[in-house]
């Protein structure tokens, strides 16, 4: 499976052998878990676990919710209020499976920035980024459909507002908007078909990990050099890298435990912290809330959306241009979509040589500047569209696009690296001193 | 008059839960089931019942809490015999099977009201409002003061104050409050740029206590604070009975995971030690 070399399954006893013959599972399970992996991977390699841990622990919630809940319009809302009072244990996993949302979105953000700073989207493990964009996708559609069947009122105006960003297209966009509800707005046959695909995509995404990690697991992994694990011999490879299992394995079971010590905590102790209160008011067609916000893990997006009105020199240039096809609105979906487009195609856009940031002097700062400009927009998604948020938004969505599209660009061109080490070896020795000596 | 309270009520749950731009901060309360050890006074619990069941019930459902809960740990502990009684002598059902009124029954839901006059759904009402989103906007003071929704309630329930000066007629048919913040205010009370000036505004319930209004059987006095305080603390049972299970459940998990992380970080330790040297 791994481009690496290292030592394969042999079978050895007769039922080994037959079942080699006919189905290497054994092997390829055992190539998968010893997989040599860098030994100098630090704490941000650990958000992968995490991630595969809660999409487990999401599908297994999910589950059994799904067997208490009801897609209705009339009784949903009620099944939930049963779910909490009278299913063995339904609030632990209502609750669970709420917050699981949060840290899926914490750890995939964080999983993330690991990948921006340390180069890792860039060749050869460039479909390995892609698919982790595909999965980011696929997850935000996910929790977006999920968050909707409570029916509650951030339930329906969230998705009442969220469905409506397809209309903003001209000609096809109301068609594609109308068939995504199922009518001609949030109703009955929304719920359905929003139930229906947050219990099928989750399974898409297990598939797209799947895809993920086989794609890794043939380049090998990041590390935060960036430097190639030497592959010239076995020997050499074991200079620099260790197998998965148990080495790995164990230091990310111990993240993960320390993870989910204070995942309970707010389970059990804050398990509405991250809701919106507004979500225990049943649904309300007639009633449109004064404000109506996202959950957390939306916002930067939604504050690109909303960043872009059309006061803005740059939108009012492009509906002029396109004669008002390109307004305001669409500018801004166009945007939301863009900024993840963007990012997706960073291994093309980023044109330096070096790979970790840890040796581009001038990258760290801008890329900090962009951890903070992502922290801003989170925080600046949930403000009212109103003097000084409005500008805070354009100038944070700008700063997105710009990282992407003109600094990455250019930085390669005019940035003077510091030294790096030779090899994962020396660079190890370095942090954890040289176990020979 | 009934979409009009709906509308105030979506109003005010939804700016309260836009949350960081409007402070609707309100003062703390003291309840016995904040942070991660606080636990339901049964006592309170029960007098909450008493306020709700004989004043707030006349116009407020929950249509969600079923009445048999009354008598479940963690809850009011109420005598399975007095609960059977009680929901006899509520309004009776439509039975979904038979089509026909019957006597409610403990394993039915306390009664729904709607029309003209009554006030929404009590069940999760406690969750839908938050008191507080302390410090800085962040709202990290739940996991030691919980989401303020019972404070907000105590705080609504003794908030109906005197007309305030700029409108000292008020609406008709209204009720000045200081704590409700999404109501109708009159132009004398707004400034130039048509934003309120007064703290509270104009709410369409009628300040719902007076003293002495139920006679408590543990001979806890009935004052309008008391009652408020009680029968907050209540509606909090309502909209999370299973509060008490939660919090114990987290204690046990914190604390076997916690254990779980010590020593997986010894195992990782020693496993990795072989591969560590002197740091230079």
């Amino acid at each position: 499976m791994s481009g690496i070399p290292h030592d394969h399954y042999e079978p050895r006893t007769g039922i080994e052998k037959w079942l080699h013959d006919r189905m290497p599972i054994v092997s390829l399970i055992y190539d998968t878990i010893m997989i040599p992996t860098p030994k100098n991977l630090n704490w941000w390699w650990i958000w992968g676990i995490v991630l595969a841990f809660t999409l487990v622990l999401q599908i297994v919630t999910g589950i059994v919710l799904a067997m208490h809940y009801t897609p209705h319009v009339d009784l949903a809302f009620a099944s939930v209020e049963h779910i909490m009072r009278d299913v063995n244990g339904g609030w632990a996993l209502r609750y669970i499976h709420a917050n699981g949302a949060s840290l899926f979105f914490l750890a995939v953000y964080i999983h993330i920035f690991r990948g921006l700073y340390y180069g890792s989207y860039k060749a050869p493990r460039e479909i390995t980024w892609v698919i982790g964009m595909v999965i980011y996708l696929l997850m935000m559609g996910t929790a977006f459909m999920g968050y909707v069947l409570p029916w509650g009122q951030m339930s329906f105006w969230g998705a009442t507002v969220i469905t409506g960003l397809f209309g903003a297209f001209p000609g096809f966009g109301p068609g594609v908007q109308e068939w995504l509800l199922g009518g001609p707005a949030v109703d009955n046959a929304t719920l359905n078909r929003f139930f229906s695909l947050h219990y099928l995509l989750p399974f898409v995404i297990v598939a797209m990990v799947a895809l993920h990690i086989w794609a890794f697991h043939t380049t090998g992994n990041n590390n935060p050099t960036g430097v190639e694990v030497r592959r010239g011999s076995k020997e050499e490879v074991e200079k620099d890298t260790l197998p998965f299992w148990p080495y790995f394995v164990i230091k990310d079971l111990f993240a993960l435990a320390l993870v989910m010590v204070v995942f309970f905590a707010v389970v059990a102790y804050m398990p509405n912290y991250l809701g919106h209160p507004d979500n225990y008011i049943q649904a309300n067609p007639l009633s449109t809330p004064a404000h109506i916000v996202p959950e957390w893990y939306f916002l930067p997006f939604y504050a690109i959306l909303r960043a872009f009105t059309a006061d803005v020199w740059a939108v009012a240039l492009v509906d002029g241009i396109t004669f008002g096809v390109v307004d305001a609105k669409l500018f801004g979906v166009i945007a939301m979509f863009g900024a993840i487009i963007a990012m997706a195609l960073a291994p093309w856009l980023d044109t330096s040589k070096v790979r970790s940031g840890s040796y581009r002097p001038k990258f760290k700062l801008w890329f900090w500047l962009l951890v903070g400009d992502f922290i801003l927009l989170t925080w600046v998604g949930a403000m009212p569209t109103e003097f000084p948020y409005d500008w805070i938004s354009l100038i944070g969505a700008t700063y997105w696009f710009a990282y992407f599209l003109v600094i990455l660009p250019l930085l390669g061109a005019i940035e003077k690296p510091t030294p790096m080490p030779a090899t994962i070896e020396e660079d190890y020795n370095s942090h954890y001193g040289n176990p020979a000596e | 008059m009934k979409k009009l309270l709906i509308s105030a009520a979506s109003a005010l749950m939804l700016s309260a839960g836009g949350a960081m731009a409007v402070d609707h901060n309100v003062p703390d309360v003291a309840f016995s089931f904040e942070g991660p050890f606080g636990t339901y006074d049964v006592d309170q619990l029960r007098r909450g019942f008493q306020v709700y069941s004989e004043v707030c019930s006349a116009c407020h459902g929950m249509k969600f809490v079923p009445i048999r809960t009354l008598a479940d740990d963690g809850g009011p502990q109420l005598d399975p015999a007095f609960v059977r009684e009680y929901a006899a002598g509520l309004d009776g059902v439509l039975d979904p099977e038979t089509d026909e009124e019957r006597d409610r029954k403990e394993s039915d839901m306390f009664p729904e009201r709607v029309g003209d006059g009554m006030g929404p759904d009590l069940s999760v009402m406690a969750k839908a409002r938050a008191g507080f989103m302390g410090p800085n906007g962040l709202g990290l003071n739940q996991l030691f003061k919980g989401m303020g929704g019972p404070e907000y309630l105590y705080n609504y329930i003794i908030g109906f104050e005197e007309n305030p000066e700029c409108a000292p007629d008020g609406i008709d048919g209204y009720y000045y409050n200081h704590t409700f913040q999404v109501g109708g205010v009159p132009d004398s009370c707004k400034d130039a740029n048509g934003v309120k000036i007064t703290h509270g505004s104009w709410a369409q319930m009628p300040p719902p206590l007076v003293e002495d209004q139920v006679e408590y059987e543990d001979g806890t006095p009935a004052t309008i604070e008391q009652m408020a305080y009680d029968v907050s603390a209540f509606l909090m049972w309502a909209a999370e009975p299973k509060m008490m299970a939660r919090k114990q459940m987290g204690f046990v998990a914190v604390l076997l995971l916690g254990l779980m992380t010590v020593l997986l970080y010894l195992t990782n330790k020693r496993l990795w030690a072989p591969y560590k040297g002197k740091r230079h």
